[in-house]
């Protein structure tokens, strides 16, 4: 496995849209029982254009255009992968997942724990999330909390390109099921991608994006970028320390502690919504496991407990950003 | 080779051998739920043995079904031993499930069984996604998903049906109209006569045949297995066929009348295909209580077999959540079991 040191790889400049296509291509060349399907990821590549163009190299079999019904289709996957196969499903917006939700969270999530482990579950779910394109309220949640929450299911959200091949890698050849969350808002972002075909990172490995010693910032998806610049902003004044959370779980409670004990001081930044979620989770990872290293208020950023509003001014009331981390960690440096 | 020949007469005693051992396995589950020794609750099979042997029998082995809450006659429609499937429901370590299914959850993938299920209607996809497997793998094999009536008004039903028809995928879909979901009469829960109408709307065929009739079950899944493999798709049975005894063990059944019960119970579909069995000469009453007994001693092993087996430990609990390793499995444990583990040592 390759997943440190990526100064010492040989790297690529790609989007996180072509990390993703690029994996799937690597990783459906390399084992014939992995395939695609999902609502309009063959013919039309897909409504936000991932899959492009896979269905030419690949044909209509192992890029399968489904009928517009995610209870069957998901289950279909489900069954497909009790049996054999490694599916890789698209869900077109994550917010279309309640339609699958059951066979998600009694049969893909729970039959390897009832059959006592006697089978294996290698499914991949790819959804998109998130804010900023204007799609309102049912084309804009982030809803991988509970994923994340529902035992059995493992749950990867990628804020950079290498990130995206790293875990897709992972989440592909991994024997249980992942959801792996695309931020729709950053398919366009670019970065150094390793070439290694076999590029992997490890389910459950957070990543140190900037080293700081005032503030961690955790953060995921489009924050994490935004935490970036944030933090380069800062430069100078306050030594942000970034990190991807990259895995939601399993989650690395590991590098959260180890960054504390230098900071003393957290942020978590995630467009889930603020309640009983992912921040909900990295804080009692901090609290239980590094509470005397603590110096300060723990701060989130996500969105207020609101759906997404349609009128553009609106969604950017509601939608976390640069801003409001660099807020923030004004408030606790 | 289909799994059991009903065209041959040891093929014939063979699925009389299944029906009587699901019975006999049913009534032993029911009365040991009555008596408290078996935990959670049990949905008996009783009355609709034809469905599950007629229709099992038609496959090969290496087919796959999936099965429902009601799901202990297919299993042994399927082959499944009556020991590790008793002792699952004992919630016994060496149950299928090593006791974290229980009667609602058996499986044996290996066999092809992929799971009785909890909830109604989830079979379906998951006999689609099989048949998925066996498509682009180019297998020779086909998947059935038994259902019930109740099971046919939900959604993800239909969102597979329509999905294994569009794609021509090998699955049967065979619904055990039993006349009821729980409490309520079929006729309260769909406006179509024959459910098999359901075949209609995705464009495969539907037949409806009588559930109390092993062979008429056999002959229309041997069909639509031949159509399955033969790459046209799906097709709709529906078998119609009555539970005997209420919706789960202490049901009082109030939605029912006592004639309506004992006019199907006229119609048992053992009695009635033994009795076919001896008039034709290829079973004498002694042989049927010779089998009769043979079963009821295996019935009384497999629940010996249960009730002395072993308890998992406490914390297999954690086990089997997951393929991979993952840390806060192992943590919550640790945390749960201050103890460590040691059924002897320290605090929980
Ligand atoms: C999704 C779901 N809804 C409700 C139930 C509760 N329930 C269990 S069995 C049952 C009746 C099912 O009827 P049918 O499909 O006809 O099967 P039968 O019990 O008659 O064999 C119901 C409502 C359930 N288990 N799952
Ligand atoms: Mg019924």
């Amino acid at each position: 496995m390759a997943s440190a040191g990526l100064e010492a790889e040989a790297t690529e400049t790609m989007t996180v849209r072509e990390a993703i296509r690029e994996t799937l291509r690597e990783e459906m060349a390399r084992d014939e029982d992995v395939f695609l399907m999902g609502e309009d990821i063959a013919t039309m590549g897909g409504v936000l254009d991932v899959t492009g163009d896979l269905h030419e190299q690949f044909g209509k079999d192992r890029v399968r255009d489904t009928p517009i019904g995610e209870s069957g289709f998901m289950g279909a996957a489900t069954g497909a992968a009790a049996t054999g196969s490694r599916p890789v499903v698209e869900i077109m917006f994550s917010d279309f997942l309640g339609v699958a939700m059951e066979q998600v969270m009694n049969q893909m999530a729970k039959m390897r724990y009832m059959f006592g482990g006697k089978t294996e579950m290698p499914v991949t779910v790819r959804t998109t999330e998130g804010g900023g394109m204007g799609a309102a309220s049912q084309h804009s949640g982030t809803v991988h909390s509970w994923i994340a929450h529902f035992p059995g299911l493992m749950a990867v959200a990628p804020g950079t390109p290498a990130a995206a091949k790293g875990l897709l890698k992972s989440a592909i050849r991994s024997d249980d099921p992942v959801f792996f969350f695309e931020n729709k808002m950053i398919y366009e972002q670019s970065g150094e991608v390793p070439v290694d075909e076999d590029f992997t990172i490890p389910l459950g490995e957070a990543h140190v994006e900037r080293e700081g010693s005032d503030v961690t910032v955790i953060a995921t998806q489009r924050l994490v970028g935004e935490s970036l610049s944030v933090a380069d902003e800062l430069e100078g004044d306050t030594d942000v320390e970034v990190i991807d959370l990259r895995s939601l779980y399993p989650l690395d409670t590991d590098t959260i502690v180890e960054s504390l004990e230098k900071t003393g001081r957290l942020v978590v930044a995630d467009e889930s919504p603020l309640s009983y979620g992912t921040h909900a989770e990295v804080v009692a990872r901090a609290v239980e496991n590094a509470f005397y290293s603590l110096d300060a208020p723990i701060q989130r950023v996500g969105v207020p407990d609101t759906h997404m509003p349609f009128s553009p001014s609106l969604e950017r009331e509601v939608l976390p950003d640069g801003a409001e981390v660099r807020d923030a960690i004004e408030r606790i440096v | 080779m289909p799994t059991i020949d009903l065209e041959t007469e040891t093929g014939r005693k063979e699925a009389l051998r299944r029906m009587l051992t699901i019975r006999q396995f049913d009534t032993t589950a029911g009365e040991r739920f009555a008596d408290g020794e078996i935990p959670g609750f049990v949905h008996l099979y009783i009355g609709e043995e034809a469905v599950g042997v007629g229709a099992c029998s038609a496959l090969e082995d290496d087919d796959y079904i999936t099965s429902t809450h009601r799901g202990h006659g297919h299993c042994i429609a399927k082959g499944l031993d009556p020991k590790p499937m008793m002792a699952e429901l004992y919630g016994k370590r060496e149950g299928y499930c090593n006791g974290k299914g229980g009667s609602m959850h058996i499986a044996d993938v290996d066999a092809g069984m992929l799971g009785a299920n909890g909830i109604v209607g989830a079979g379906p996809p998951l006999g689609t996604g099989a048949a998925l497997t066996i498509d682009r793998k180019g297998e020779d094999r086909v998947a059935l998903s038994f259902l019930g009536d109740g099971a046919v008004a939900q959604g993800q039903v239909h969102s597979a049906a329509n999905l294994a028809a569009t794609w021509d995928l090998p699955v049967i879909f065979l619904v055990e109209n039993n006349h009821y979901g729980e409490g309520t009469p079929v006729e309260e829960q769909h406006n179509v006569e024959n459910l098999s109408a359901t075949a209609g709307a995705y464009n495969v065929p539907g037949i409806t045949v009588d559930g109390m009739d092993i062979t008429a079950v056999n002959e229309a899944v041997t069909e639509a297995r031949e159509r399955a493999r033969a790459g046209d798709g799906p097709t709709f049975i529906e078998a119609e066929t009555y539970r005997f005894h209420g919706h789960f063990e202490g049901d009082e059944e109030l939605y029912r009348e006592d004639d309506e019960v004992e006019r199907w119970e006229a119609r048992d579909p053992i009695e009635t295909f033994a009795q076919r069995l001896i008039d034709r000469g290829e079973l004498t009453n002694e042989e049927y209580e010779a089998l009769q007994s043979e079963v009821e001693t295996t019935i009384e092993e497999a629940l010996e077999y249960a009730q002395s087996a072993e308890e998992p430990a406490p914390e297999e609990a954690y086990d089997d959540m997951f393929a991979a390793e993952v840390p806060e499995i192992t943590e919550f444990a640790r945390r749960v079991r201050a103890d460590g583990g040691d059924p002897d040592g320290g605090e929980r």
